[in-house]
């Protein structure tokens, strides 16, 4: 399970990866801000279409095992989060720190180019949005037609 | 013509007001005319022309035909992470 309803548990997620044999650890952890192009943010909530975004999941974390020597663990919040709240974490441990570093950071960058998950902020204006990186603004309104 | 289950989520869940709809459509139908038809529905101009449609999970293009039995989704610009 990489999508998880309950708060990150990232001394979890290295125990899960660690090994007498495994001298460094790399971790990544995203964070809900405070701010987004310029507005207050109050919150957010991220929905998912879960069984693929399971599957892309455990494909990612078995690429970056196959590309390097490292064991990865990987997990995404889901559901209503608050400033400050962990969003998603990467963990990756290797013998050495050079493809533990290479490995988080490829899976993290690939989290948000392949897993199907959105993401609805809320505003200190009052106002919600969907995250569009790939829009102009960064966001569309909710509830629009446009 | 056979009736087929399309899963919505996010921005487009909301364009269309449902979590799935149900379109028509024909034998040898490719993702180009499940987007069109998709497309005429209430709220459906407001898609985009080409968005991601995932056929079993996976994200297919335009010009692939529509497998039977596959769960297909209609997928917004991804902002996981």
């Amino acid at each position: 399970m990489f999508l998880h309803q309950h708060p990150l548990d990232l001394p979890t997620l290295i125990a899960s990866v660690a090994s007498d044999d495994r001298g460094a650890i790399a971790s990544f952890v995203g964070v809900v801000r405070d701010h987004h192009a310029g507005r207050t943010v109050l919150g957010l909530e991220y929905s998912a279409y879960g069984p693929m975004a399971e599957q892309r999941c455990a494909a990612l974390v078995a690429q970056a095992e196959t590309t390097w020597p490292v064991r990865v663990a990987l997990a995404h919040r889901i559901g209503p989060l608050a400033v400050g709240d962990a969003a998603v974490a990467v963990v990756a441990a290797a013998a050495h720190r050079g493809p533990a570093f290479d490995a988080c950071r490829w899976v993290i960058e690939a989290v948000k180019t392949e897993v199907p998950i959105w993401k609805r902020e809320r505003y200190r204006d009052g106002s919600e949005a969907w995250v569009d990186p790939t829009a102009p603004a960064g966001v569309h309104p909710t509830g629009s037609a446009t | 013509m056979t009736t087929r289950t399309v899963l919505l989520f996010a921005r487009y869940a909301e364009l269309l007001g449902a979590a799935s709809v149900e379109v028509e459509i024909a034998a040898g139908a490719t993702i180009a005319d499940l987007v069109a038809a998709l497309r005429a529905l209430p709220g459906g101009a407001s898609l985009p022309a080409n968005p991601v449609v995932a056929v079993a999970h996976a994200k297919a293009d335009a010009a692939t035909v529509i497998p039977e039995h596959a769960e297909l989704a209609l997928l917004p610009p991804l902002a996981g992470g």
